[in-house]
């Protein structure tokens, strides 16, 4: 072989490890970058907010974050710009865990941003930092079904009755769909004189009619609407209204129960990125405008509940008034819940598990 | 025909410098495996034997297991069978078109998978186009381990095909015709004379596609139904762990995962070996 054949294998090989070298150096370089753009963000001109969410909230956090920048330019001459991270609840509850520096977190639960407490990100004492358990906005679990209710379903007995197929999400990798669980657990709770095994083989016979367990919420959405399975699905008020609203009134009713959850998904500050990136004081009122005249309106716009009396009373048409029951009157808080329900060994697994 | 190097020249080798590439093959094979791996055990780490085994043998998990396995060897299975004819076609036969043919082939590994779950519901669901011919005659494709198997036929046909194919290439047609001049039947001279050279690649496509499918999660959480118990994988198993924030017993089914898998794969090696070895 040639000598300069052998030098040319030797340089290439060198420019491969360096390629390597470079690839691997790159993600430091990037953090380093954004975190001095949010130090001086502080003082300076312009400065940048992650905000961490779940999937269903994109359309209005897009509306919301236009809104935020032009109040907050107006407020303090500076120039915000807000990125948003969508994905399943829990998921990215995990990765601002693993180190997504988020300013703020947008969840579907509060066990999630337990969990990032947990991990010492955020302060203790979250969710009393806020009004309403720090929910500026709420939602409620409705029944989505095809036009016309040709099962006559009504309400969640209606569910159990042969011939009824329901389509929700498995509890155990949907954050959201825990909510469908513990809407429907509540129900039979309040009907069987708070007999907590009545209403266990209630929540069992219900997932008996439970053909797909979808791992997300969108899944089911899909499987529901797009593949025309099963007769009702489980849903968030939101997600219903947007399903009608996209896919045209005509195919699809709303159907409210007689009573339901108040499903409460929470936000808030994470206390160590905030301080780290000098961020706090915009992070905070990012959150704080939420419960203002403006974002309540931008949440109801999106089908979210507000919970400001005056724009309810604006809205009062698009969500109508059901018996709704919180999640700590009824199960004491998600820490009792998500541990008591659906961790393994749970009674959701257990209603799965041959005795 | 054969050319042997000389001695000093395989001692010496064609790459320079040993050690040189010896250090990077270490180092890079560590960044991207081994670290990697090992992690995986670390974050395992946190339980005790007991609560491991406890986890790792829940009657939930070893159906998940179960599901997993039996449909990746199934689809294992059957696209080596497939995979073979595929690759027969393409080798020895011209047709118009050969070429965008062949390119297909390549289609399930570019294709993000959750894509390709998506689209295999909508067309075997008991409403999509092939799911409502099949739900007459009481058969259910989607939502059924039939569902998972075959979505991992698909995702695993091209291991099988890129495989077979080049060893097919280089089979000489002249030795078939020396078995047909001695009077050997067509299926005889299948059987003893091209099968025992297929052998060795047709194990490893079927190892490939079936470890593929072992760890498939994408696709095949759209078709199978996630129903505990009957169409659970291993993989959704592991997910639903990482919701309730349980690294230790997700990181415990992931492992148990793995050394089933690698059991498995050293066995079919081994086993691959020895027939290339009865084959010479």
């Amino acid at each position: 072989m040639s000598k300069w054949v052998k030098q040319s294998i030797l340089v290439s090989l060198v420019l491969a490890m360096s390629v390597a070298l470079v690839a691997c150096g790159g993600d430091k370089a990037n953090d380093k970058a954004s975190a001095t753009a949010g130090a001086d963000g502080g003082k300076g001109k312009s400065v940048q907010l992650l905000n961490v969410s779940y999937d269903p909230t994109r359309e209005l956090y897009e509306s919301y974050n236009k809104a935020f920048a032009t109040y907050w330019e107006r407020e303090k001459g500076q120039k915000v710009t807000i990125q948003q991270s969508h994905g399943g609840s829990g998921k990215q509850a995990r990765a601002v865990i693993d180190g997504l520096e988020a300013d703020v977190v947008t969840l579907a639960l509060g066990y999630d941003i337990d969990s990032v407490q947990e991990s010492g990100l955020i302060n203790e004492g979250w969710q009393q930092k806020y009004e309403h358990n720090s929910s500026p906005y709420t939602s409620t679990i409705v029944f989505l079904v095809r036009k016309g209710n040709p099962k006559g379903i009504k309400d969640w007995d209606d569910l159990i009755k042969d011939g009824v197929e329901v389509i929700t999400p498995n509890p155990q990798t949907s954050g959201g769909a825990r909510w469908n669980y513990l809407a429907a657990w509540s129900y039979a709770l309040h009907h069987n004189n708070n007999d907590e095994a009545k209403a266990q083989e209630f929540v069992k016979q219900l997932f008996e009619h439970v053909p797909v367990l979808d791992s997300g919420a969108r899944g089911a959405t899909t499987t529901f609407v797009e593949r025309g399975l099963g007769d009702v699905l489980l849903a968030w008020e939101n997600e219903a209204w947007l399903a009608v609203k996209e896919l045209g009134p005509d195919k699809f009713d709303i159907i409210y129960p007689s009573e339901s959850i108040l499903a409460e998904p929470p936000v808030a500050v994470v206390d160590k990125i905030v301080d780290k990136k000098g961020t706090r004081e915009v992070a905070e009122a990012y959150l704080k405008y939420l419960y203002t005249e403006e974002g309540q309106t931008i949440a109801a716009e999106n089908y979210y509940r507000p919970t400001l009396d005056s724009v309810k009373e604006k809205f009062k048409d698009q969500f109508p008034d059901i018996k709704l029951y919180t999640i700590d009157e009824v199960f004491g808080g998600w820490t009792v819940a998500q541990p008591k329900h659906f961790n393994d060994g749970g009674i959701f697994s257990q209603i799965y598990v041959p005795k | 025909m054969t050319f042997m190097p000389s001695r000093t020249d395989t001692r010496r080798g064609v790459l320079p410098g040993f050690g040189l590439t010896m250090g990077y093959s270490i180092l890079y094979l560590s960044l991207i495996v081994l670290i990697p791996l090992s992690a995986l055990l670390l974050n395992s780490t946190g339980l005790t034997w007991e609560k491991f085994w406890s986890i790792a043998t829940d009657p939930r998990v070893l159906a998940s297991y179960r599901v997993s396995f039996l449909t990746a060897a199934a689809a294992g299975l059957v696209d080596a069978v497939l995979g073979l004819l595929l690759a027969w076609v393409l080798v020895r036969y011209e047709f118009p078109g050969k070429k965008i043919f062949d390119a297909m082939i390549d289609l399930p590994f570019a294709l993000p998978t959750a894509v390709a779950g998506v689209s295999l519901t909508a067309l075997y669901s008991s409403k999509g186009w092939l799911g409502s011919f099949f739900e007459p005659l009481g058969i259910k494709t989607a939502f059924s381990p039939l569902g998972i198997t075959l979505a991992l036929m698909f995702i695993g046909i091209p291991f099988v095909v890129r495989t077979v194919q080049p060893v097919l290439q280089d089979l000489d047609a002249e030795v078939e015709e020396a078995a047909a001049t001695l009077g050997a039947s067509r299926l005889r001279t299948f059987r003893s004379v091209i099968l025992p050279e297929l052998l060795p690649p047709l194990l490893t496509g079927f190892a490939l596609a079936f470890s593929r499918g072992i760890g498939e999660y994408g696709s095949v959480v759209f078709i199978s139904g996630n129903m505990p118990m009957k169409t659970e994988i291993a993989p959704l198993l592991i997910m639903s762990k990482l919701e309730q924030f349980d690294y230790a017993g997700a990181t415990a089914v992931a492992l148990m995962l793995l050394l089933i898998s690698f059991a498995l794969l050293l066995l079919i090696n081994s086993l691959q070996s020895r027939v290339r070895k009865t084959a010479r």
